[in-house]
């Protein structure tokens, strides 16, 4: 691990126990709404940001795994820096849940490491890991009410009676459960079961929360409104979340960094916007929002496709590829753009209310544009494809 | 009127005839025990001085006193063994080829003919009275015995308790921060009770009515209800004979019932879970 040494030099333990310390006056310094006033969000933001740039939490390295014949996860590396905010995003059967399991101790990798804060972790099991879980369809105890459900973690380390009624109180404030204590989890609706499993793991301060797949259970209203609730909470608490989902808004939504898998492997890393502005294969460009694909050969300083040649900023590593451009970045014009013009035929318009998306002839292109009443089936029109929103993929 | 909701007379007579059949003999049981006359089939009258004789009747008090220790003590044992097996069976991370194995041989127990169970163990506490005296046929050999057919019944309803359950709740438990004893004191057991008290419920249920490997295994001390009742019934059938077999049958149905009571709370829960 490349950490500054005099970090590493204080004992875990001791850093465990300040961090828990600390983590509670934390919690407590926040009122129990979760609209937080901006001055002070932003604040522990920004405390939490240069905190993060000294250390990283998370180091996984060459990990393997191999179910029978299958090869599930191949040489999958990456750091989390403290207090980020990770998406493994990819298909199911990408091995991305496997590797939430690999983290969490639940699995074992073949090959590889795992380290946790400079501390190896790759052997260590499940219940000696400082890392919690929030189970995809959240994995309440059914026998247990909600207090004992958030208490279990707590009292299986013998905490005091005192410690667990005081941790177990704050957290069912900072998510708004006091009035549900004495349920069962048969006696809660969805949104407030998956509240109940993240008080379960967050109660106990891990250094790393993993969480597979929190939202499937929850219906696509409700889901865009705890993915924000949760991307508040994460930078609140300052804690490293790491999330595995199949959704791509969920990733956009609340990630600082998305990890794309395929097959086993990261095929992309990095923030929202960088893998879906620039997308480094098909597989990425499509599985994030749609893209127009377009096969070409460079000739010269340009590309040569079926709409003409095309200048592109920067040099495709190919003689013959793919160029990619969300719909939304090919600009409709009314007369020949300057550079990269291609006229085109409107063949269907479909009207979306806060947009419009045509598809164009020739080559089969989808524009998404501003509603226009100008735009009908048949007409003719410029496009611009803007050289900066051309993005040459690896494959 | 015959074709009332769609219920065909061919069905329903059969089912009916059926269900006479399977319960007239009980029935004629309990209504001699209750009848004045001491032979032949004619009613003299209603009567509790059979059941009173019962009581009264040593043997019958040594039979049964012999009867529920050895149903207890084998059930107790069989429900913890059992349980202990199943749990192993599935949580232990076997040979996918062991798994195959281990769930015959748990289940060929359960088919085996009685008959041959009782050979089997005549022949195996044979060869252990050479080692031990204390197998000679008695209270201990009948207990040991029922719990070896009585574990393959628990193993395999709390084996099914545990497959319901799956692994989730266990991984979650795993996740925080429980070793293993604290994971079956506060997660599996809770979670498998249901089943175990299901299992020991049949397991009891089973001792209780077993008369052809007590018969094989039994001393001359030994004597439980149902030996008593087939050597009873040798030298001709008594009035103290139905009123007992009454006294079974219905001890029998209170235990069933337990049972189904119990299986339908628990698939309740989990449908509510």
């Amino acid at each position: 691990m490349d950490r500054p040494s005099a970090e590493s030099a204080s004992p875990a333990a001791d850093r465990l126990r300040k961090g828990f310390a600390s983590g509670l006056r934390f919690l407590k310094s926040f009122p129990a709404d979760h609209n937080l006033r901006p001055a002070t969000a932003d604040s522990i933001v920004a405390g939490m940001a240069t905190f993060a740039e000294t250390r990283s939490a998370l180091c996984v390295e060459g990990v393997c795994k191999s179910f029978g014949e299958v090869q599930v996860l191949t040489d999958i590396g990456f750091e989390v820096s403290s207090g980020e905010f990770v998406t493994l995003l990819g298909p199911s059967g990408c091995g991305k849940t496997t590797l939430l399991r690999i983290l969490a101790g639940l699995e074992l990798a073949d090959r590889g490491r795992v380290m946790l804060d400079g501390r190896e972790m790759t052997g260590i099991p499940a219940n000696r890991r400082p890392v919690n879980t929030v189970f995809q369809n959240y994995a309440l105890f059914p026998h247990l009410s909600v207090r004992e459900n958030i208490a279990f973690g707590l009292r299986s380390r013998r905490f005091s009676e005192s410690a667990v009624a005081e941790r177990v109180g704050v957290a069912l404030q900072i998510l708004q459960m006091e009035s549900l204590v004495g349920r069962y989890p048969h006696q809660l609706s969805g949104g407030q079961k998956q509240r109940v499993a993240l008080a379960r793991a967050l109660v106990n301060e891990p250094e790393l929360l993993l969480l597979d797949e929190p939202m499937s259970a929850l219906d696509a209203k409700l889901r865009a409104e705890v993915q924000i609730e949760l991307r508040r909470l994460q930078r609140r608490l300052g804690k490293t979340f790491i999330l595995v989902t199949h959704d791509q808004d969920e990733a956009m939504t609340v990630s600082d960094r998305v990890l794309v898998m395929s097959d086993g492997r990261i095929v992309q890393s990095g923030t929202p916007a960088e893998v879906y502005e620039r997308p480094v294969s098909r597989f990425v460009a499509e599985f994030l929002g749609s893209a127009n694909l377009i096969s070409g050969s460079r000739v010269n300083g340009h590309v040569e496709t079926i709409h003409g040649p095309l200048s592109v900023s920067g040099s495709p590593g190919w003689s013959r590829g793919t160029l990619a451009i969300r719909p939304e970045r090919i600009r409709v014009c009314s007369r020949r753009p300057g550079m990269n013009g291609v006229s085109a035929r409107v063949r269907e318009v479909i009207y979306r209310g806060d947009h419009m998306d045509l598809f164009v002839e020739p080559g089969a292109l989808r524009v998404r544009t501003a509603p226009r009443a100008d735009l009908r089936a048949g007409a003719t029109i410029w496009l611009a494809l803007e050289p900066e929103y051309l993005v040459p993929l690896s494959d | 009127m015959g074709m009332r909701r769609g219920k065909p007379l061919w069905l329903t007579v059969p089912a009916y005839a059926a269900l006479v059949f399977l319960y007239l003999p009980m029935l004629a049981v309990g209504v001699f025990s209750v009848n004045a006359g001491r032979h032949g089939f004619g009613w003299k009258g209603f009567t509790l001085e059979w059941y009173g004789r019962l009581l009264q009747n040593s043997q019958v008090l040594e039979a049964t006193r012999n009867t529920l220790i050895l149903a207890v003590v084998s059930t107790v044992v069989a429900t913890v063994l059992g349980t202990v097996l199943a749990i192993g069976m599935s949580r232990f991370p076997w040979p996918r080829r062991w798994r195959g194995f281990l769930d015959f041989a748990v289940y060929l127990p359960v088919v085996t003919p009685d008959i041959i169970f009782a050979a089997a163990l005549v022949v195996a506490f044979g060869l252990l009275r050479a080692v031990s005296a204390a197998f000679n046929p008695g209270l201990l050999t009948m207990v040991i015995a029922h719990v070896t057919f009585q574990i393959a019944f628990v193993a395999l309803v709390v084996h099914s308790r545990l497959v319901t359950i799956g692994r989730t709740l266990e991984e979650a438990a795993r996740d925080l921060y429980a070793d293993t004893p604290y994971l079956l004191r506060r997660v599996m057991l809770p979670l498998l009770m249901p089943g175990i008290v299901a299992g020991a419920m049949l397991a009891f249920t089973l001792s209780l009515d077993d008369f052809v490997i007590s018969f094989f295994t039994a001393g001359p001390d030994s004597t439980t209800l149902p030996i008593f009742i087939y050597a009873s019934v040798r030298r001709g059938v008594t009035p103290e004979l139905h009123a007992l077999s009454t006294l079974i049958f219905l001890a029998t149905v209170l235990l069933v019932l337990g049972l189904e009571r119990l299986m339908w709370l628990s698939t309740r829960q989990e449908a509510k879970g």
